[in-house]
């Protein structure tokens, strides 16, 4: 969602249509170990190569690293990207392993246990991020 | 859906829901398929024993080449050349499997019932690749997902099968797979290869029995054709190949008589000029080879199901 936004503008500001492909992690996790159940993969839908291409990966929340460092390990096994880049909505802190965003909406402080809930007009019908201390959302 | 499964053992107690969902899953699989790089981590350090006391080849290179594209581990054993040969009990076997510590058991074995033996001796997951009459679920479930990339929702879809029933694993677990879909089966055949109860008006629900295979194909959204076992002349419940052939066998022109483009299967080995023609079985309308790639998919989809992740207890 938030990537086929950063397409458009992109169209409406150069005038040139990217690729856009999305990517199913849930096989190149670390974390399956703690969720005790097989989540349900979904198809991912890459129909371009990616040799030799700037690959920006585009996710709403930047947290562990995890998420990326298994997104990563994914695109790798389409081709060899010239590079890869990776833009967020939110960058939350707490990082698990050493990966920073090279574009990052906001910085937002957070701790280890908040939630951070991202809305978007496409799914929920308004744009708005919010942080939800755990306390909250225990009760 | 969220999966609880320990074993595959058989798909008669399965919900829609279930189905659904590895079917599901299945298709991310085929996406993995066709990547330049056809493999993913997630049984990554798991062992798959490949566990084949009846011949088989497509069965057991299909799970092996799903288990490699999950990065599995995989240990074979099979009938012959091993100790089972040399007259080993299924339950020395068990033991055996159960000590070189296998995640996975897929087994196929001649005796009906054999995968539950094993299962309540093991602490491996085990997968039934096929056990005597009785079940041959990854069939079943990868004939229904062929069925659905070439019909759609299968709700209200009418699919004959075609053959001898009787001995046929494959029957029972497709029948057990479609109707769940929403689909119908007219079943079609010899009357000494049909269980008795079926063709006498008490089939299972979903089902029906036609004796007369151009009246069971007529409008047909699709059929699977068994294989016939030539021994099963020898037990005198054939007149003749050449007999079966002309009444059972599957012509290019009883296969018109279904909707159009309809699409004709097999479970395979196919006996080409016996249940079906070489026209048939090579025409445009045979999903066969693609029955061969989806198998590799459905297979990976329960792989990872059963182990894709450590089970709770494992993981506290």
């Amino acid at each position: 969602m938030l990537a086929s936004r950063l397409r458009a503008a992109i169209r409406a500001n150069e005038g040139t249509d990217v690729p856009l492909g999305s990517l199913d992690i849930t096989l190149y996790r670390d974390d399956l170990t703690r969720i005790g159940y097989a989540p349900i993969v979904h198809e991912s839908a890459l129909d371009f190569s990616v040799d030799g291409r700037v690959v920006v990966l585009v996710d709403d929340v930047l947290f562990t690293g995890r998420t990326i460092r298994a997104a990563m390990d994914a695109l790798v096994d389409y081709g060899r990207p010239r590079a890869i880049r990776l833009a967020v909505l939110v960058d939350r802190g707490h990082r698990e392993l050493p990966i920073r965003a090279d574009f990052v909406g906001k910085n937002v402080p957070t701790k280890p246990t908040d939630d951070v809930r991202v809305h978007l007009a496409e799914v929920d019908g308004r744009d708005e991020v919010e942080v939800v201390a755990r306390e909250a959302v225990a009760t | 859906m969220r999966w609880k499964r320990r074993h595959v053992l058989d798909t008669d107690d399965w919900t829609r829901d279930e189905i659904e969902g590895v079917l599901e899953t299945t298709g991310a699989m085929i996406e993995v398929l066709s990547r330049p790089i056809r493999r993913a981590p997630p049984l990554r350090g798991r062992t798959v024993v490949l566990f084949f006391a009846e011949a088989s080849t497509r069965t057991r290179v299909s799970f092996e080449l799903a288990a490699k594209a999950l990065s599995a581990d995989v240990v074979n054993i099979t009938a012959s050349g091993s100790s089972v040969e040399k007259g080993e009990s299924l339950y020395d076997t068990v033991r055996t499997l159960q000590a070189l510590g296998g995640d996975v058991v897929v087994m196929r074995h001649s005796a009906s019932g054999a995968p539950y033996f094993v299962a309540e001796r093991t602490d491996a997951a085990v997968i039934n690749a096929g056990d005597g009459w009785h079940a041959h679920p990854t069939q079943g479930l990868l004939d229904a997902y062929t069925l659905r990339g070439a019909l759609g929702d299968l709700d209200g879809k009418r699919i004959v099968i075609v053959g001898d029933v009787l001995h046929s694993r494959v029957a029972r677990s497709d029948i057990n797979t479609l109707v769940p879909l929403g689909a119908t089966v007219t079943l079609s055949g010899p009357p000494t290869l049909m269980p008795a109860p079926w063709r006498c008006g008490q089939p299972p629900r979903g089902v029906t029995y036609e004796s007369d295979i151009d009246r069971a194909l007529d409008g047909a959204d699709a059929v699977i054709a068994l294989r016939l076992q030539k021994e099963r002349q020898e037990g005198g419940l054939l007149p003749s190949l050449r007999e079966y052939t002309r009444v059972w066998g599957l012509t290019a022109a009883r296969v018109e008589r279904m909707r159009t483009g309809a699409p004709v299967m097999h479970p395979g080995p196919m006996n080409e000029g016996v249940e079906i023609d070489t026209a048939v079985a090579h025409g445009a309308r045979s999903l066969v080879e693609k029955q061969v790639t989806n198998g590799v998919a459905v297979r990976m989809a329960l792989l990872y199901l059963l182990v894709g992740t450590p089970s709770l207890e494992a993981a506290s």
